[in-house]
Parts: structure tokens; C-alpha cells; sequence
């Protein structure tokens, strides 16, 4: 056969490929959001995150943006005097996505499903869960006063009981959310369309698409280009190159996110608050956030961010780099600088370990910046790229010397439940290690039966405690930053990152 | 001699089965950290891991078991055809594969024809006329073109058809306009080698004893280039095309990432990192049946073209 003809075939058979495989987005009705999360499943406790993002699955509570918590599946609820009996009333002519109605029966099914799984709802002191006429109750050996933000986390979203397989496993997820899924193709992508039987009130947006989107210049050209109405996670460079752009603006919000250095508290070099005090000091904040990670004003001198309302103490000054004092605190311990520039003391030298993940790509950068600042001081860091899964594993084995990582304050939207289950709990894997506090146990234990103002004094003593103990030295804070297209009406950001809120949003003509 | 061929590739796939699955499961065992923790970490996310989500992955997946035992379930499990689950996401890895592999072979497949449009007339019409300036032109596009990463020439690519002229998306799937970008980005990588090898053999050829003998005998220059030119160019572009064809499906990762398209590069790094075991064990095994494929194709092809490899045969 002529090679041309050949050719001739070739080319008609991709001709033909792109033609029957072409298939048209109805852009005027469709919402597209990039992010780098992937998810892989339609487990909950894995990937819930994605579902409550988009609105496919909605929880018994809701989070505001503000952190305060509102009815959702459940319109109210009731405590009993001691705290120990949670009734929650559900709220009526509300239907899963599959048509069945939501009842007491489907809450408690769902609920159990997720209570089989490992995450945040092992933290719940549970006794008994059951339905009880059309009510929810929830039965609790001591009170636990943050059971509402646990029951408003992805993971217990409502599920209607077609969902699930015989193991338990959800294979068919339907929700009662405004959205309902369309197409599922893990790990990038999901489509969810208007559900019309929305409780609600009915979403403006027919259509959202979800993308994952591994590389941030490539996130930046599909907001650049129009193709993506809403990018989360912006790099710096992209944003140089977006605000060029007149078709996006770029939304730049603090997230309850915090880069810091857990440090082994019981390591013979750092078990005293002194040499805490002198890494802390040591560490040019300002720098790292202005040519590191370029988020102008991200240093961090506390623990929690600026999105944890009353948890994060506006008064607290602003500590400037000081290497003199650091010095001299150092030099009260007994470390004398040696000839090569590295602390000494009894003939060791001051070396640690530093672990960190490469999971977020900001972290090896900032190690190595905190390991060039920390050497001005004469610490020798060095550092080691891990898994995520390093910092539990070397927490209960006992290597970890300092790790570098980003701990989320806002999985769930009250920081309560994460320091007590740090601090009570025996859990803290990615808290402080080796290291415990009366005041700060007591502190905690009142907490969880405070409220007004009293609770304002007791969570501002805490906070006070663990920045002037320094269990964990504070880094950076983070800012997520959305480029949103200007189409897009009454853009609305959750920086608890459990929902995106399209539904209240809609297109400008 | 085709039962020949046939019946050793056969062999042969039975064999990389077999070995690329025992080889990557022992590789994986030999890797340092603890397999929960790892899993937990790729199942619940960086926020999530800790000891307990550690343990409940070792109780539930059994962890704890000798790594022999582990080793006898997925032989068993194999020869019932039987891939496994994924550990991390928990859905049939026969199912991952079909997705992520089955884009990344779409992929491959659609970029390998594209770039055998734009080499072979290419190549064939620089190999007719060395030293012309389409020649010289084509050899420095080459060089150029081989000398970027394939991801600087999909970024370009985005730059003028995505951004500057709106005619295509930037990425995603689902739908052809999201194939063109990436697929042209690889055709035009692979092309800029492939051009360069047609052209050197049709140079060869155009040159050999036996094309100037076939001239001579009569035949006209269209006669005699289909008939004795076209096959013996044909057979060491098809042997390149196939070596082409695996390195593509197994190394288009950057591309992958870039176009946001489900691929196995990706697949199967974040399965390395995540120790999903019977995912990795899968992919190997289906990656390397696919190169007993593609192997045997091109030996097919050769056969086909080849007259001395069907003499022999018959004899």
C-alpha cells in the first residue's frame, strides 16, 4: 500500500476520534473550581471533604465562615442540665438525593457508619447513639462541650442509607445537599448538578464542575483563560500574572493553618523553656514570609491564626528577631560556641534532626531557610524529607527531634476539641510532644464547661500559656488566595475549607 | 515462523507477569517506614494521619501477617485473575488501571499517530532532498524541540491556543478539545526524533545499491520507491515507533501533571508514596503485558514487511 494512503487513513481515523468524542460544556451554566486536592474515594472519612465542598452532603451542623455554628439537617437541639444527653430535632421535608426521606433512623445509620472509621469522631467521649421518635440522641460518658463542631465535620455528613454496600462502604453517595453528583472520575474530577428537591433554598448555578489541578502555573492559565471560575491555592508567581489579568481578582484570606516546629520537649537539648525561647528568637519570620512563601504580614508569634476568632490574640506583640538574646539564653544553658562556628556543651555539639514532608512543597524550602537562620545561632540542623506519616511515627517512636509542619487548627471550627484531645487524650501526634502543663489541663478541663464571657477569659489564658511556653514555636500563618472570575456574583470563602458555597453564588448577565 | 513469534511472546508475557509482580512486591517490602503509616497518610491526608488511623489500616488490611503469607494471597489472587483492591482508596485496582491507564493509553496512541502525520511525510521528504533548506529547517526544529522538556512545549502550546486564541482548554478530560494540548505536545516531541530517523533511512536507502539496481532495471521512480525504498525504510521506523511508544506511556508524567489528564505516571508515584502495594504490583504488571504487546506488534509488522523473515518461514 502507498504510504500516502496510509496517511490518508491515519489522519481520517484522528479526524474522526476527535469528532465523536467531542462533547460540549454549557459554560453559561456551569461553575468550575480548580484546587490541588485530590480525593480517590466516596468514603467520608477519607474524602468527605470534597462532597461537603460541593455541596452534595450536608452534616446535622453547619459552619459559618466566621467559625459560629447554625442548624442544618438538625433544626435544633437540647442539653440535658448535666451535659450528658444531646437531643437533636430534625428539620422536616428534607429528602436525600435518591428520594428518600431524611429521618431519625437515617441520621443514626449514618452516623454509626462513620463512627466505625478512624477520625475526628473518636475523640467523642460516646456512649449511646440512638433515634428516639423523630429525635436524634446522642448519649455522652462526661460532657464534651465541641460535639457540635465535630458533628458538623465532612466526615459526619448524612448519608442516605442506599449509599452504602454490605461492608459498610459507600459506593453510591446521596446526600441531601443542594448539588447532586452528575459524574465521579477520581482523583480529579467531579460534577455535580442542581438537585431540584433542595430543602433550601434552590442554587442559581446549574452545574459545577471540580478539577485537580497538580501544578499551580497550570491552575493560574485556567483562570487566566477563562476556563476555571474559581482557583483556590495560588502560588506567587501566578499571582504577579493574575492581577495583570482584568477578567479575575484574586480573594486573599487568612485559613486556620500554621506553620510551626514541633520540637521533642524531652530531648536533653530543648527540655527547657530557655533554648525554646532561643529557636524561637532565632527565627527571621518577616523574612520567610516576605521572600519565602511572599505572603506579606504571615509571621506568626501564637499558635492559632487570625481565622480562629477568639483564639488568636490580637494584643500579643510582635517579637522581633533578636540573635544577641537568643545567644545569651543559650549561653545560660551551658553551650559555649566552638571553634566551627557550632554550639558546644560537655563536649556535644547542638545537632538536631529536622523532618519535614514534601507533601506541601513550602515546607522542604522553609526547612532549609530555618536551617540557614537556626546555623547564625550555632545550631546544626539537619534536615530530612519524609511522608506526612513521619511526624506520628517518629512522635510515638521517640526519634523526632524537630519537625517542620503545617497543622491545620480549623478541622474542626473549635480549636477546643484539637487541644484536648492534644493535652487530655493522650492524642497530640501532631501536637506537643513530651510536654504538659497543670495550668494548661485545668484550663482546658473548665473550658469545657464554660461559656460568655468566663469562656473568653479561659480560652485567652490558654492561648497566652502555650505562646509564652513555646511547647511548639509558631512560624508562619497561612493565607489561602482564590483567583475568582469576574462573573462570578457574591463569591463567598470558608476558611474552614468545609464548603464552597456555590449554591449562594450566581452569574453576572 | 508467526507461531514462532507468536508463541514466544507468549512465553515471554507469562514470565514478565510473574516476575514484575514477586519483583515489586519484594522491592516495595524492602522500602524504609511503616507500611500503616504510610497508607493512613494517603488514605486521610496529611492533617489526619496519626497512630490511630495507623492502627486501624493495620488491623483492617492485616498488616501484621508475614510478608510470605502476603506474598502467597496475591500469587493465589493472580491466578484468578484477581488484581486486588487498592489499599488506599479501596476501589478493585482492575478498575483504577481501566481509568487512569486507559486515559494515558488514549493518550499515547492518539500523540503516536499525530506524530507519524507530521514525521513521515517530514522525513521522507527531507531524506529525498539532503541539504535542501526544508532539511536544514527540519533539523533545527528538531534540536530545538528535543532540547525543551516536553513540558515547556505544552506550555507554549497553552500560551498561543489556550490563552492568546481561546480555541482550547487549558485542561482536564472528558471530551476531545481536552486531548489536542497534551497529545501535540508529545506528537511534537516524538516527531522531532522520528523525522530525523526517517530522513536518515531514506537517505540510506535512496542511496543502496539495490534502489539505484531497481532504477536501473527499469522500474520508474515511483515504482521503485514503493516497492523497494518504502519497505526498508519502514522496517527500523517501526522498531523505533515501538520503543517510542513504551517510554511514552510510561513517561509522560510531566505532561500528566500539566494538563491536569488521570494518568499511570501519576497514578503509580502517588501509589509508591502511599505503599498502595497491590496498585503498584497492578500497574507493573499491566505496564509490562503492555510492552509484550507492543513488542509483538512490531515483530508483526516485520514480518509483514520483511520478505526474508516469511522465506524463512515457509522453509
Amino acid at each position: 500500500m502507498q504510504i500516502k494512503n496510509i496517511l490518508a487513513v491515519v489522519g481520517f481515523a484522528l479526524l474522526a476520534w476527535l469528532l465523536l468524542d467531542y462533547q460540549a460544556v454549557d459554560q453559561q451554566q456551569t461553575l468550575t473550581i480548580g484546587g490541588p486536592f485530590e480525593f480517590t474515594s466516596q468514603d467520608l472519612s477519607k474524602d468527605g471533604f470534597m462532597y461537603t465542598r460541593m455541596q452534595v452532603a450536608e452534616a446535622l451542623v453547619d459552619v459559618r465562615p466566621d467559625g459560629s455554628l447554625i442548624p442544618k439537617l438538625a433544626s435544633d437541639w437540647l442539653v440535658s442540665d448535666n451535659g450528658l444527653e444531646w437531643r437533636f430535632s430534625l428539620r422536616s421535608g428534607v429528602s436525600f438525593h435518591d428520594g428518600r426521606p431524611l429521618n431519625a433512623d437515617a441520621v443514626v445509620y449514618s452516623l454509626q457508619k462513620a463512627m466505625a472509621k478512624p477520625g475526628v469522631v473518636q475523640q467523642l467521649p460516646l456512649e449511646r447513639l440512638y433515634a428516639d421518635a423523630e429525635q436524634v440522641v446522642v448519649e455522652l460518658s462526661r460532657p464534651y462541650k465541641p460535639l457540635l463542631s465535630i458533628l458538623a465535620h465532612y466526615s459526619l455528613a448524612i448519608l442516605s442509607p442506599s449509599s452504602y454496600d454490605e461492608q459498610g462502604q459507600v459506593v453510591a453517595l446521596s446526600g441531601t445537599g443542594p448539588y447532586q453528583v452528575a459524574l465521579l472520575a477520581p482523583p480529579h474530577k467531579l460534577n455535580v448538578r442542581r438537585f431540584p428537591e433542595y430543602w433550601g433554598e434552590a442554587a442559581s448555578i446549574e452545574q459545577v464542575h471540580y478539577l485537580t489541578g497538580h501544578r499551580a502555573e497550570s491552575r493560574a492559565l485556567q483562570a487566566q483563560s477563562g476556563q476555571a471560575d474559581l482557583i483556590y491555592t495560588l502560588d506567587p508567581a501566578s499571582l504577579d500574572l493574575l492581577e495583570r489579568a482584568d477578567n479575575v481578582w484574586v480573594h486573599s484570606q487568612s485559613i486556620p493553618r500554621t506553620v510551626l516546629l514541633k520540637l521533642n520537649n524531652a530531648h536533653p537539648y530543648l527540655n527547657n523553656k530557655q533554648t525554646r525561647q532561643a529557636l524561637s528568637l532565632a527565627l527571621d519570620r518577616e523574612g520567610l514570609s516576605e521572600h519565602v512563601v511572599r505572603v506579606p504580614d504571615s509571621a506568626a508569634y501564637q499558635l492559632f491564626p487570625p481565622a480562629l476568632g477568639h483564639w488568636h490574640l490580637s494584643e500579643l506583640a510582635e517579637k522581633q528577631r533578636n540573635l544577641a538574646l537568643a545567644g545569651e539564653l543559650l549561653k545560660q544553658q551551658g553551650w559555649q560556641l566552638g571553634s566551627d562556628g557550632v554550639l558546644e556543651r560537655e563536649g556535644e555539639r547542638f545537632r538536631l534532626n529536622l523532618v519535614t514532608y514534601a507533601d506541601r512543597p513550602e515546607l522542604t524550602v522553609l526547612a532549609t531557610a530555618i536551617q540557614a537562620q537556626l546555623a547564625e545561632i550555632g545550631v546544626e540542623v539537619e534536615v530530612v524529607v519524609d511522608n506526612s506519616s513521619a511526624i506520628p511515627a517518629r512522635h510515638h517512636d521517640g526519634t523526632l527531634e524537630l519537625a517542620l509542619i503545617a497543622r491545620n487548627y480549623g478541622t474542626l471550627s473549635d480549636p477546643l476539641a484539637l487541644l484536648v484531645d492534644d493535652h487530655l487524650q493522650g492524642g497530640g501526634d501532631w501536637g506537643p510532644m513530651n510536654w504538659s502543663s497543670p495550668s494548661l489541663s485545668e484550663l482546658l478541663e473548665s473550658l469545657m464547661s464554660s461559656d460568655g464571657e468566663q469562656d473568653r477569659q479561659l480560652t485567652r489564658q490558654a492561648a497566652l500559656l502555650l505562646a509564652d511556653e513555646l511547647p511548639l514555636i509558631p512560624v508562619l500563618f497561612y493565607t489561602q488566595q482564590v483567583a475568582v472570575n469576574q462573573r462570578v456574583q457574591n463569591f463567598q470563602f470558608d476558611p474552614f475549607e468545609l464548603n464552597y458555597r456555590v449554591a449562594e453564588m450566581s452569574f453576572a448577565n | 515462523m508467526l507461531i514462532k513469534i507468536l508463541g514466544r511472546r507468549l512465553a515471554q508475557a507469562v514470565f514478565v507477569a510473574w516476575a514484575v509482580g514477586t519483583l515489586t512486591f519484594f522491592l516495595m517490602n524492602l522500602l524504609p517506614g511503616d507500611f500503616a503509616y504510610r497508607i493512613a497518610a494517603g488514605r486521610y491526608g496529611y492533617d489526619y494521619v496519626n497512630q490511630a488511623a495507623a492502627d486501624a489500616v493495620r488491623a483492617e488490611l492485616g498488616l501484621d501477617r508475614s510478608v510470605w503469607l502476603q506474598y502467597l494471597d496475591w500469587f493465589r489472587d493472580l491466578l484468578r485473575f484477581n488484581l486486588g483492591d487498592s489499599l488506599v482508596s479501596g476501589n478493585p485496582v482492575s478498575q483504577e488501571l481501566a481509568h487512569q491507564l486507559g486515559h494515558s493509553l488514549q493518550l499515547a496512541l492518539f500523540a503516536s499517530l499525530l506524530s507519524l502525520l507530521i514525521a513521515v511525510p517530514l522525513g521522507l521528504y527531507a531524506g529525498r532532498q539532503v541539504g535542501s533548506a526544508l532539511d536544514r529547517a527540519s533539523l533545527f526544529i528538531s534540536v530545538l524541540l528535543r532540547a525543551q522538556p516536553v513540558f515547556v512545549i505544552g506550555l507554549v502550546l497553552v500560551l498561543i491556543f489556550a490563552l492568546q486564541f481561546q480555541l482550547l482548554p487549558v485542561a482536564g478530560f472528558g471530551g476531545s478539545r481536552y486531548l489536542i494540548l497534551p497529545a501535540l505536545s508529545l506528537a511534537l516531541s516524538m516527531a522531532a526524533l522520528s523525522s530525523r530517523m526517517i530522513r536518515n533511512a531514506t537517505h540510506q536507502v535512496l542511496g543502496s545499491s539495490y534502489y539505484q539496481f531497481a532504477r536501473f532495471k527499469g522500474l520508474s521512480e515511483q515504482q521503485a520507491f514503493t516497492h523497494h525504498a518504502q519497505p526498508n525504510i519502514a522496517l527500523p521506523v517501526v522498531a523505533f515507533i515501538g520503543i517510542q511508544a513504551v517510554s511514552l506511556i510510561e513517561g509522560i508524567v510531566m505532561i500528566e501533571s500539566l494538563f491536569s489528564w488521570p494518568g499511570i505516571g501519576h497514578a503509580l508515584a502517588h501509589a509508591i508514596f502511599g505503599r498502595d502495594v497491590p496498585m503498584i504490583q497492578g500497574a507493573a504488571l499491566v505496564m509490562g503485558l503492555l510492552f509484550v504487546l507492543i513488542n509483538l506488534l512490531v515483530d508483526l509488522c516485520c514480518y509483514w514487511l520483511d520478505p526474508r523473515q516469511r522465506e524463512e518461514g515457509l522453509q
